[in-house]
């Protein structure tokens, strides 16, 4: 079921279009996963959803409503570009937070020290914020993000500036933020966590949208029929062995194996390589081979063209 | 809305609470309470007694001016050019000339002077002129009261006269202000005027203070938005409230800010003089110069304290009745400069926003700066002129147009404005602000956004025209 939805947002600034013609569904209960290269416009578009610009052409559909502004407290919204007020104490600053999103500071209260037990963080209440550590700093900031428990969470590079045990802290909370029910959407660089995190994926490159859909499915329409073998032959297999069309690359020794990535044609299926292959060696290992995010990413973008990294 | 008044609670508050500012307002009314103590102190130990001669046509003020251990008053009788030309003989201080009045009563008179005549003195004449002139009308309306049901009354008993009541518009028919003009005398006996009216004073102290008002929280706005955008924390909070109400939280937070500064001054100053009145009761009892010295001195802060000291030495009701007549003006004065500190203080704070939202940080504040406070500065480079001429066109143009009148208004209304001029430039503040805040909140909400960029003021120009 769709949660959320932007239907043909369009966005310009007196220069240059941010945005052009963008539609995105995000499914409820899921992670969205909101990737394109720098200057691709995600940020004017999570902007978009967080009203803090507002769309030239186009509309957002929130929970089956226009999204208006007393959505902001359902949203919670943790920015690229991140920081707190560093005179004002962590306790005070927290509370403020949580009550411009609406919460009763009674309330606010008890769910602060609820996050700082579970983080461990108690003894930093009455510390300013300029005196902690910027790991700290993005814990904090992390809190006052979700404190408001909100359906719609949008997290712009979280993992940025966190040790590998803090990201798996901060992984698994967002593992478990989405199993209680809310509904994510995650924009950032590092496709390792693509594919750990998201359900679902929207790629933009310079304004457009150019590839949508599941993880999955799109992992299996970028599948290109190709697999690696490592076998032990006494002589080199010869492509006239393998099955029709199909083309044999990387032919090498490693170590006392040989090994090989052939990749078939559309139509012909794997097991008719097998048993080409098995006649004439013996098979060690055989894998297909699926492209990366990062591969898919890559490939997308430049086949798209105009990719530039400086923007 | 009730976001906004949440960004207005921190605002206040993590300022209020800021070391810089208990400091501020610890000093500014022990500087203050010192400008009015020390002259009392300093002219306790003046250099021995002034001599006044006085030259009175009228013959209503022989008695009228107590010897006292700072002045002495001679009577004498010679006509104007000789008494004139004795004083630069015999080396007098001053001579105060009261010519015969054009009217019924004496309303006017000239101090002829080598030296600046000193406030104390002028304040002095004046309000012991005053005194004389009113107890004389208000003997000749009692007589006249009496009358009315007794049309043989002649001679006063005094019980009688003392039981009379007059109907308060009587009352205020009374009370009478002294015209006082001060003329140097210059060495080769020429006469110059000289400007040391205490309206001029109050003016301009009023002058400085909303010129020093908008720019110190007029700053602070901007360093609060350049604050929020160095630190990039604007981003979350824009994703709770409207960048709007984020901009008028500031502002209106910090206006009260600047509010509680001025109203704890007032109070403070006044705490230290009445404590120093209290305590050190032999200085002021004398010549009560600080009476001396404010009483005519709208300040607001003056004038409520020399009301106790008055009311204690005559608990009489008529007089009671007659410093709330006189309150008035200073009533007037202090509306008025909270009016034109608020109204320009928005004016201006929103242009400040409007700075600190378009730079990165505070010293690429300077190209847009500039145009902003040259008005101010004007301002108060033309207040001298106003000063000396608060009635001419100079004086009427700038009290008028919105970004300089709160400065030159304030110079002006000691001396009285016309009240429809004054509504007119309220009125021009009043929407001058509110287009200054729209404006600023356009630019506001696309530069907090805007990183590491340079802007231009054409950049800040297209910005107006940005959608949503």
């Amino acid at each position: 079921m769709t949660y959320f939805s932007a239907n043909h947002i369009t966005k310009r600034y007196a220069s240059h279009t941010a945005l052009s013609d963008v539609s995105i569904n995000v499914p409820e209960k899921s992670i969205f996963g909101l990737l394109g290269p720098n200057g691709a416009g995600k940020t004017s578009l999570i902007r978009i959803i967080n009203q803090i610009t507002g769309p030239d052409e186009g509309e957002i559909i929130f929970r089956n409503e226009k999204l208006s502004p007393h959505h902001v407290d359902q949203i919670g919204y943790l920015p690229e570009e991140r920081g707190l007020y560093k005179k004002m104490k962590v306790g005070e600053q927290a509370l403020y937070l949580a009550q411009l999103k609406g919460v009763k500071r009674h309330d606010a209260l008890k769910k602060l020290r609820y996050w700082f037990e579970k983080f461990e963080i108690q003894a930093w209440w009455n510390k300013k914020v300029e005196e902690l550590s910027k790991g700290m700093q993005q814990k904090i900031q992390f809190i006052v993000t979700i404190i408001h428990e909100p359906n719609l969470l949008i997290f712009d590079e979280p993992f940025s500036g966190f040790d590998p045990i803090n990201v798996n802290l901060l992984k698994e909370e967002i593992l478990t933020l989405r199993d209680k029910g809310a509904t994510i959407i995650f924009s950032t660089h590092n496709m390792a966590s693509v594919e750990e995190l998201c359900d679902n994926i929207a790629l933009i490159n310079n304004s457009r949208k150019i590839l949508e859909g599941s993880v999955k499915e799109i992992k299996k329409t970028y599948k290109t029929n190709t697999f690696a073998v490592e076998f032990q032959s006494n002589e080199s297999i010869k492509p006239e062995i393998l099955p029709v069309g199909a083309t044999l690359n990387n032919l090498q020794p490693s170590d006392d194996l040989m090994r090989a990535t052939i990749q078939l044609p559309r139509e012909t299926g794997q097991n008719e390589l097998l048993s080409a292959l098995m006649q004439y060696c013996t098979i060690h290992s055989f894998n297909e081979i699926i492209p990366t995010m990062n591969d898919i990413f890559i490939q997308t973008v430049q086949a798209a063209g105009n990719h530039n990294p400086n923007a | 809305m009730n976001k906004i008044l949440l960004v207005i609670k921190r605002e206040y508050l993590s300022r209020v609470q800021k070391r810089s500012f208990i400091v501020m307002t610890i000093l500014g009314p022990v500087l203050m309470a010192a400008l009015f103590i020390v002259p009392v102190y300093l002219s306790q130990m003046s250099d021995g007694t002034k001599r006044i001669e006085v030259l009175d046509e009228t013959g209503w003020f022989i008695k009228s001016f107590e010897n006292s251990d700072r002045f002495e008053f001679r009577m004498v009788y010679d006509d104007l050019e000789t008494a004139k030309s004795q004083l630069q003989k015999d080396k007098g201080y001053a001579l105060l000339y009261i010519p015969r009045p054009t009217a019924s009563v004496p309303a006017s008179a000239v101090i002829y002077s080598e030296q600046q005549v000193g406030l104390e003195l002028k304040s002095y004449i004046r309000n012991a002129m005053a005194k004389e002139v009113e107890n004389q009308k208000l003997g000749a309306e009692i007589v006249k009261e009496i009358r009315k049901s007794n049309p043989n009354y002649i001679a006063a008993p005094d019980s009688l006269e003392r039981q009379t009541k007059l109907s308060e518009e009587i009352l205020k028919n009374i009370r009478t202000s002294i015209e006082l003009t001060t003329i140097q005398l210059g060495e080769a006996g020429k006469e110059e005027k000289s400007f040391v009216e205490i309206s001029m004073v109050v003016g301009m102290v009023a002058g400085i203070m909303i010129y020093f008002f908008i720019f110190l929280f007029g700053a602070q706005v901007m360093r609060g938005v350049i604050e929020e955008k160095v630190s990039r924390i604007v981003e979350v909070i824009v994703s709770s409230v409207k960048p709007f109400q984020l901009m008028m939280g500031k502002i209106i937070g910090i206006a009260l800010v600047g509010l509680t500064q001025f109203m704890l001054w007032v109070v403070l100053t006044l705490a230290i003089v009445t404590v120093f009145q209290t305590t050190m009761p032999e200085m002021f009892k004398k010549q009560d110069a600080t009476a001396a010295i404010t009483g005519d001195a709208r300040i607001p802060a003056d004038a409520a304290a020399m009301i106790p000291q008055q009311t204690e030495e005559s608990g009489n009701q008529m007089q009671q009745v007659m410093e709330a007549v006189s309150s008035i003006n200073y009533v007037t004065m202090i509306l008025s400069f909270l009016f034109y500190f608020l109204a320009g203080y928005l004016l201006y704070g929103a242009m400040f926003a409007a700075i600190g939202a378009a730079v990165d940080n505070e010293t690429d504040t300077q190209q847009f700066m500039m145009p902003v406070t040259i008005p101010l500065i004007l301002s108060i480079v033309m207040a001298q002129f106003v000063i000396n001429n608060p009635e001419g066109p100079i004086a009427f143009w700038f009290s008028i147009i919105p970004f300089t009148s709160p400065i030159i208004m304030m110079v002006r209304i000691p001396f009285g404005v016309p009240y429809w001029q004054m509504a007119l430039s309220m009125g021009l503040l009043v929407a001058a602000f509110v287009a200054a805040v729209w404006l600023a909140g356009r630019i506001y909400r696309t530069g907090i956004l805007m990183y590491g960029k340079k802007v231009s003021w054409g950049e800040m120009w297209k910005w107006l025209f940005y959608k949503g």
